[in-house]
């Protein structure tokens, strides 16, 4: 109590002292002759001053925040087509450097050259149509170059993924990825939204996972059903409140069960065969990899920074992307010097809580452990995946196999030089 | 003040017999129909969203600086639920960034800003008593109160405010079940939305026919000051594309409560199919991102109108290039409807599609460009005068082209790819949109105070103002773009888990240092605003002697501007320094001399 009012007493003298040392204030800027409407001479020059201060303290701000980044950002692309990109990015960065220096200092110097003082008239300038059209005529130069450069890389990039490309599909929801593999026959198995369930994450359609679900939904039928006659009370009036409730829930999983028994009936591509994969997943170096993406409930992003690579994942429209990895999870460890650096695949579109924390990790290795990895994996008919697991017709080369990729390595690297 | 209003009011009502009326508090502060006390309304209004939305931001830089640390403020604003022992809870993390957005783009810089200055300055630079209708005017104002007042109450509902990000992304934005913010918050967010397009629109087209209708004798349409250009293709944009984002919100509507599919399709949320198939989200995207792009320009071109306006006043030379800073004025309004999809490059949208915007988008730079290069040239060989006015408006000329430069890596789709959704966005878009508005802002305030309150706002805290804000505005922005290309993704609650980003800690301690800096400068300029108005110098009639025709009205506010009739017109807006006068300005209303040339206005 007493505490509170000392405090509030001190409240009070600190705003009365600050009343005072304004009025203060006030009263020395009327002996001055101080206005506001009038920038002295001295106020000019000093304020102008501050402008070359402040033009040199903010290229030191940039080169500084350049020198304390320098070694956190991305390492070298570990994809191909993100060389390309590296390139271009720096290129762009090397243009716009320039400008935003030149701008800068025209900016800054003119503000302390010709910083006002009486009696002084400035030049009357209303405009010079070729020197304004030489400056609309250099952006537009510049800009048609990186136009032309950029357009070029994204048709690169966004071509169909090449035919031995393997897919892999990312699929996403809140809050966790999961990669799946097709399996023997090399194609991934259909998968609905409508078979989503604690043993099923990704809702593959396998003549298991159907039937499983019609049985799951039918458990729930008779749960709700249930509700509507409790045990030891009397049954519940369908046309209650609580009754409507319970009865619009059944009549919703009666549809849904339809639509289930509606996917029994058609042909579909048996998912069965197919590997899921959990929190982290290999790819193999040097072989194009074609990524499909599914979301399940919101739009998440599939964000691989270190691959250059990035794609929305949509519910309701399946969407892609293809790279090619260049550089193993080993390597670039001993590029960047830190044993325990891994790929990551970040969500990267504001998806909910635990958004910031929603990853997986990759690891790039060469053909040979990737296939001994994959082989190590369980289907979802819960079959050791095996020696033929996709991948592997192509993968085990032979040696005049070999020799080929070789000649059409040497021929790419021959058109892009 | 009773007898001021009664004596300036006699002559005005003389020559206009149909703004005689008498005035009550109400009718004159706040139901009032006058469009200066309307700007003075949209002002304060905005100047009280913004620090809402500043605060908002400083508790999320708190998160972001120190993650997981406790803070009692936090805990004392949020409360036990929010921030429980004072650690910021992810979901309210997001409801923050969402709602830090919603009002610094929609409430601040396109309410408060077009609000104010178009209000004020229209009808004062073009030679009208008043806007085309008053009554619509005041309907504008009083529409974005109650959406303000409903924004600001959907931070108080149990299950906290919008959090899907200011864009409103469905299906996040559409299902309860993703996120709690997408309960009720969100529907208030929606109401609050719609109020404010009708505001919006109903300001946007009162000021259209305004400009066009009320336009003094000899005011012709290449004598209007820039400010009057800015502000007149500022409204078209507005009336052309807000009707889209609300044809977008009501499709998001009738998906959250009739159980339509617009933007729902496969999805399986909670445990549960949903019924709804067949909508897409990315046309949710299309519609919000052709009111979204323009509305960028909604927020810059009254901050460039402005710049254009203080620049020459205070550098007492022509504007350089009045025509060509026009065109481009027009150009960047024309371009800025066909490049919304410059948003949406990894959205999975054809490539081909993608391409075509990168293409547009990148036109965009040649008139920026322009412009910048005229600003610059109209400060060359000039008699500069610092007013804080011009301390911002050169500040912003900076941020204008720091940031701008950057749009051009991020309107570049292949580059786009990596950097999409990063720091490199965050940085962007506030210099670019935020620093640059926000400081073309305090410009206009500082210039057209003595217009507003009949006083003029302190110079030294101004000074002071000015180098905080704009130092402590590129302390917070500027490393962002490091952060950006180091693959940091934006909207993460905290970045800690994951080891490449953990490095940056350092940077975010620093940046949300620059950020609380920054917002105790703002401290410091609303203690100067509200103590300026009521002991501020007294104002002359025309203190930075300048050309406009707002100077040429009495200082007391007077209902329909001009005491006598209203001003004639003989020449454009920026003959200061003009070669042959005594004075270094010559207001528009002075006649040409014989054998003085107007250079074809």
């Amino acid at each position: 109590m007493m505490l509170t009012l000392l405090i509030l007493f001190v409240g009070v003298l600190g705003v009365l002292a600050v009343v005072q040392l304004i009025r203060v204030f006030e009263l020395a800027r009327k002996i001055r002759g101080h206005r506001d409407d009038q920038v002295t001479n001295r106020e000019n020059r000093f304020q102008s001053r501050m402008m070359m201060v402040f033009l040199f303290g903010y290229f030191a701000f940039f080169a500084w925040c350049f020198w304390v980044t320098k070694d956190k950002l991305l390492p070298e692309s570990a994809s191909e087509h993100g060389v390309g990109l590296d390139w271009l990015l720096n290129f762009n960065f090397l243009i716009i450097t320039i400008a935003f220096v030149l701008t800068h200092i025209a900016l800054f110097y003119f503000a302390y050259r010709y910083s006002g003082h009486r009696g002084h008239k400035a030049v009357y300038m209303s405009h010079d149509n070729r020197l304004e059209l030489v400056w609309t005529i250099i952006p537009a130069a510049f800009m048609a170059v990186i136009i032309i450069y950029g357009l070029n890389a994204w048709n690169d990039i966004t071509a169909d993924a090449p035919e031995d490309a393997h897919q892999i599909e990312l699929y996403s929801f809140q809050f966790a990825w999961r990669a799946r593999y097709p399996g023997q026959d090399g194609i991934l198995g259909d998968a609905n939204y409508n078979l989503v369930s604690s043993t099923n994450d990704m809702g593959v359609m396998t003549p298991k996972f159907l039937d499983e679900k019609i049985v799951e939904l039918e458990g729930d039928i008779a749960l709700e059903t249930a509700k509507l006659k409790p045990e030891g009370y009397p049954e519940i009036d369908p046309s209650s409140t609580m009754g409507k409730q319970y009865t619009k829930e059944i009549n919703r999983l009666e549809r849904h069960k339809k639509r289930i028994q509606k996917l029994q009936q058609l042909e579909y591509q048996d998912a069965g065969d197919d590997i899921m994969i959990a929190d982290t997943f290999h790819i193999p170096v040097n072989k194009p990899v074609h990524f499909v993406f599914r979301s399940r409930d919101v739009i998440h992003s599939a964000y691989m920074p270190h691959f250059r690579a990035q794609m929305n994942t949509v519910p309701g429209t399946p969407t892609e992307f293809h790279f090619k990895p260049i550089v193993t999870t080993e390597e670039m460890r001993e590029k960047t010097g830190d044993e325990e650096f891994n790929y990551y695949l970040y969500c990267n579109k504001i998806c909910g809580s635990s958004h910031y924390n929603m990853k997986m990790i990759i690891i790039v290795e060469d053909e040979a452990s990737y296939a001994e990895w994959l082989a190590e994996q369980t289907t979802y008919n819960g079959e050791p995946a095996g020696e033929l697991a996709t991948g592997f017709h192509h993968l085990k080369s032979t040696p005049e196999n070999e020799e080929d990729k070789q000649e059409a390595t040497e021929d790419e690297v021959a058109q892009m030089n | 003040m009773a007898s001021h209003a009664a004596t300036a009011h006699a002559p005005a009502s003389a020559h206009a017999a149909d703004h005689h009326h008498e005035e009550n508090f109400f009718t004159k502060y706040l139901f009032s129909q006058d469009h200066k006390m309307i700007g003075k309304q949209f002002l304060i209004t905005g100047t009280f969203m913004a620090f809402v939305g500043m605060m908002l931001s400083i508790f999320f830089r708190l998160q972001l600086g120190w993650p997981g640390e406790k803070f009692a403020i936090l805990n004392f604003f949020l409360g036990d639920k929010w921030a429980p022992e004072g650690v910021l809870d992810p979901n309210m993390y997001l409801a923050l960034v969402t709602i830090h957005g919603t009002i610094m783009v929609f409430f601040l810089l396109t309410a408060g800003l077009s609000g104010t200055f178009a209000n004020l300055l229209i009808p004062l630079q073009i030679g009208a008593r008043d806007m085309a209708s008053g009554f619509m005017n005041m309907l504008s104002y009083w529409l974005f109160f109650l959406s303000s007042a409903i924004m600001i109450g959907s931070l108080f509902v149990e299950t906290g405010p919008a959090a899907a990000g200011w864009t409103i992304y469905p299906p996040l934005s559409a299902l309860e079940e993703a996120m709690p913010g997408s309960g009720i918050g969100m529907t208030l967010w929606l109401v609050s939305m719609t109020l404010f397009v009708a505001s919006s629109l109903i300001g946007g087209l009162n000021y259209i026919v305004t400009i066009i209708n009320l336009r003094t004798k000899g005011m012709t349409m290449t004598r209007l000051p820039l400010t009057v250009w800015a502000l007149f293709v500022t409204a078209i944009l507005g009336v052309l594309s807000f009707p889209v984002l609300f044809a977008g919100v009501l499709l998001l509507v009738f998906d959250r409560s009739f159980g339509t599919s617009f933007y729902l399709s496969d999805i399986n949320i909670g445990g549960m199919a949903l019924e709804q198939t067949g909508g897409s989200p990315l046309l949710y995207q299309h519609l919000f991102w052709f009111l979204g792009h323009p509305e960028v320009y909604i927020i810059l071109l009254p901050a460039l109108g402005i710049t254009s306006e203080v620049i020459a006043v205070n550098s007492r030379k022509p504007i350089f290039g009045y025509r060509a800073m026009v065109a481009s004025i027009l150009a960047i309004g024309f371009l800025s409807f066909i490049v919304w999809g410059h948003h949406m490059f990894v959205t999975g949208m054809n490539p081909f599609v993608g391409a075509v915007f990168t293409f547009t988008t990148l036109l965009i730079a040649i008139p920026s460009a322009v412009k910048a290069f005229n600003f610059i040239s109209t400060l060359f060989k000039g008699n500069i005068q610092f007013t804080p006015a011009m301390m911002f408006c050169v500040g912003m000329v900076s941020t204008f082209i720091s940031g701008g430069l950057t749009g051009i890596i991020l309107a570049d789709n292949a580059l786009d790819i990596n950097i999409h959704d990063t720091y490199f966005v965050v940085a962007h878009f506030h210099i670019v949109m935020g620093l640059s508005a926000v400081l073309a802002m305090f410009g206009g305030v500082y210039h057209w105070f003595p217009k507003m309150f009949g006083r003029m706002m302190n110079k030294k805290l101004g000074y002071i103002h000015f180098w905080l804000t704009f130092a402590s505005g590129y302390g917070v922005f500027f490393p962002m773009h490091f952060t950006g290309l180091a693959g940091m993704p934006r909207r993460y609650y905290q970045y800690t888990d994951f080891p490449m980003l953990a490095e940056f800690t350092d940077l975010a301690q620093l940046i949300s240092a620059f950020a609380i800096l920054g917002a105790i400068a703002q401290f410091l300029f609303a203690f100067n605003f509200f103590y300026s108005i009521f002991r501020g110098q007294k104002a002359e009639q025309n203190p930075w002697k300048s050309n406009t025709l707002e100077w040429t009205t009495p200082v007391e506010h007077i209902h329909g501007n001009w005491p006598g009739p209203l001003p004639t017109v003989h020449r454009w807006a920026y003959d200061y320094s003009k070669p042959g006068k005594d004075v270094d300005f010559v207001p528009q209303t002075v006649p040409l001399e014989e054998g003085e040339t107007d250079e074809g206005h």
